[in-house]
């Protein structure tokens, strides 16, 4: 689904991504792990289309169709089904949590399946239904984790790139996205790539990981065999094993 | 009410209309990408002759020149946007501000090689140059008939940028131009319809303004064009009602400075307006119904 080669990234002068490999099956979770400044958010724009890519290749293959990532706009990643929720959430503070949704379906025009989705995020997130004519800017850390989560969802997305789901909130609320994720992708087969620093928590989930060093992957394995690695453990993930 | 008091009120509306048209392209344009453009009082100069142009030509009735003016005025926003800032998106603000100037001269002069430095007479359906009298007062239509076509304009736009999916997208590049991205948006489209939309009022301002003032030339837009910047100021930047809104206290303070001091300050309304500016920067940098703006990484 995704094949990254030798994927090369520079911003400015500096070498942000020194040639990552890769690769994503359909319906898989990938974790990406690794210390502040790696270049996992990096990796993430770069694959939505946001920065150019200086060397390597990121191939993406949905329903068939294979797409050079360097070649092709960012609207259209989204409307084949490549769809990022940004570190921050990044929701539309001033516009309401549907006027937020909506735009998550921005590229569809079928107005009758942008209704059935609105519903469904609602019925995914009841919370979101009860305010859905309140601005978002006036939503809990959690509210709005929920709202960049069902606005991402309302572009069908085949794959989903998270960046840091569980920056700034509060445990429980974290434990409720990542249940939410795993759901989405065994009920619905939504393959993910999910960066976090909390690398625990999103290896927990995960089919795969790995391990992101100064714009390098030092490191790859099953999700779990990372876990249990104790010099990952050491090394990455805090030494809190 | 005097007669001279309810002459100066409708002076202060029709002037107040012709600046809230133009601040609210100054604030669409603005909000997408975070450019003040200072070529954008020269698109009323082009749809003043692009009606007369239409009006002297004779073929065209009357009732659609307002139309194919706005078109014009559309079209002319969006193909400066393409020419002189698209290559610019993105850069420090100081250069935007240096190519708006120069694009700003450079309409003005090529007006002043193709149509010459003499004012022309404005030709305006003689509809408009009727005259109502309304007990003590004598209103010209144009009077009636700027303020109430600017009102449905600004309901318009005020619909389209709260309601239609470009107009909610237009909200959202305003906000947060990446997260925008991230949704499919395509920033072009969005600062195309910007300019555009800025353009084809503008452009309408421009009608009117020659039907209130009888006379234009080349190089008519630029002063009007800041003054309407101001109001943006005044009203807060960002929002169309509150560009809108700050286009009418413009309007009837200046119209009240006029008519209200002694005759020989008249000269000096252009100082008033500016002085109002300085005054509200250093009183209410984010205008009267704008939020403060939250500095952009």
């Amino acid at each position: 689904m995704l094949r990254l080669e030798d994927l090369q990234v520079t911003r400015g002068r500096t070498e942000v991504l020194r040639g990552i490999s890769l690769s994503l099956e359909a319906g898989e979770i990938a974790a990406l792990v690794g210390a502040n400044g790696a270049g996992k958010t990096t990796t993430l724009m770069t694959l939505s289309g946001l920065l150019p890519i200086a060397g390597g290749s990121a191939r993406l293959t949905l329903d068939g169709r294979e797409l050079d990532i360097a070649r092709t706009a960012p609207d259209r990643l989204v409307a084949a089904g490549l769809v990022h929720c940004p570190e921050g959430r990044q929701v539309f503070a001033r516009l309401t949590v549907e006027e937020n949704l909506r735009l998550g379906a921005y590229l569809n025009r079928d107005d009758r399946r942008i209704r059935q989705l609105l519903d469904e995020a609602y019925a995914l997130f009841p919370v979101l239904g009860e305010r859905r004519d309140l601005s978002a800017g006036g939503l809990s850390g959690g509210e709005q984790m929920m709202l960049a989560v069902g606005r991402a969802l309302m572009a069908e997305p085949k794959l989903l790139l998270l960046d840091e789901p569980s920056l700034g909130l509060a445990p429980q609320i974290t434990e409720r996205i990542f249940d939410t994720l795993a759901e989405l992708n065994r009920e619905r087969g939504v393959a993910m790539l999910i960066v976090e620093q909390n690398a625990m928590l999103a290896l927990e989930i995960a089919h795969k990981g790995f391990v992101m060093e100064a714009g390098s992957i030092v490191l790859s394995g099953a999700g779990r065999e990372l876990l249990e690695d104790a010099s990952v453990v050491e090394a990455y993930l805090g030494g809190a094993g | 009410m005097s007669g001279y008091l309810l002459q100066q009120i409708v002076n202060g509306l029709t002037l107040g209309s012709l600046y809230a048209l133009v601040a609210i392209g100054f604030s669409l344009i603005y909000g997408v990408v975070r450019l003040v453009n200072f070529a954008h009082g020269d698109l009323m100069m082009i749809g003043a002759f692009l009606t007369l142009a239409l009006v002297a030509g004779g073929e065209v009735a009357w009732a659609i020149v307002p139309l194919i003016v706005m078109a014009g005025g559309f079209v002319a926003g969006g193909a400066i946007e393409r020419l002189a800032f698209k290559s610019i998106r993105g850069a420090p603000m100081i250069t935007g501000f240096i190519v708006t100037l120069s694009a700003s001269v450079a309409i003005q002069n090529l007006g002043l090689m193709i149509l010459g430095d003499q004012p022309r007479n404005f030709l305006f359906p003689s509809v408009f140059r009727e005259r109502l009298e309304i007990g003590p007062v004598s209103l010209g239509v144009i009077d009636l008939a700027i303020p109430a076509a600017t009102l449905l304009l600004v309901a318009a736009v005020v619909a389209f940028v709260q309601r239609t999916r470009l107009g909610i997208a237009m909200r959202a590049v305003s906000e947060n131009p990446l997260a925008a991205r991230l949704m499919g948006i395509s920033l072009d489209r969005a600062v195309l319809v910007a300019f555009g939309l800025g353009g084809a009022l503008a452009a309408v301002a421009g009608l009117f303004w020659g039907g209130k003032f009888g006379q234009i030339d080349p190089l008519m837009g630029f002063v009007p064009g800041l003054k309407a910047f101001v109001a943006t100021i005044i009203g807060g930047v960002g929002s169309v009602g509150g560009a809108a809104l700050g286009g009418y206290i413009l309007g009837f303070a200046e119209v009240a400075f006029v008519g209200f001091m002694p005759a020989e300050y008249a000269g000096y309304r252009d100082a008033f307006v500016f002085g109002l500016l300085i005054l509200i920067l250093l009183v209410r940098p984010q205008g009267l119904f704008g939020r403060e703006e939250e500095q952009r990484a």
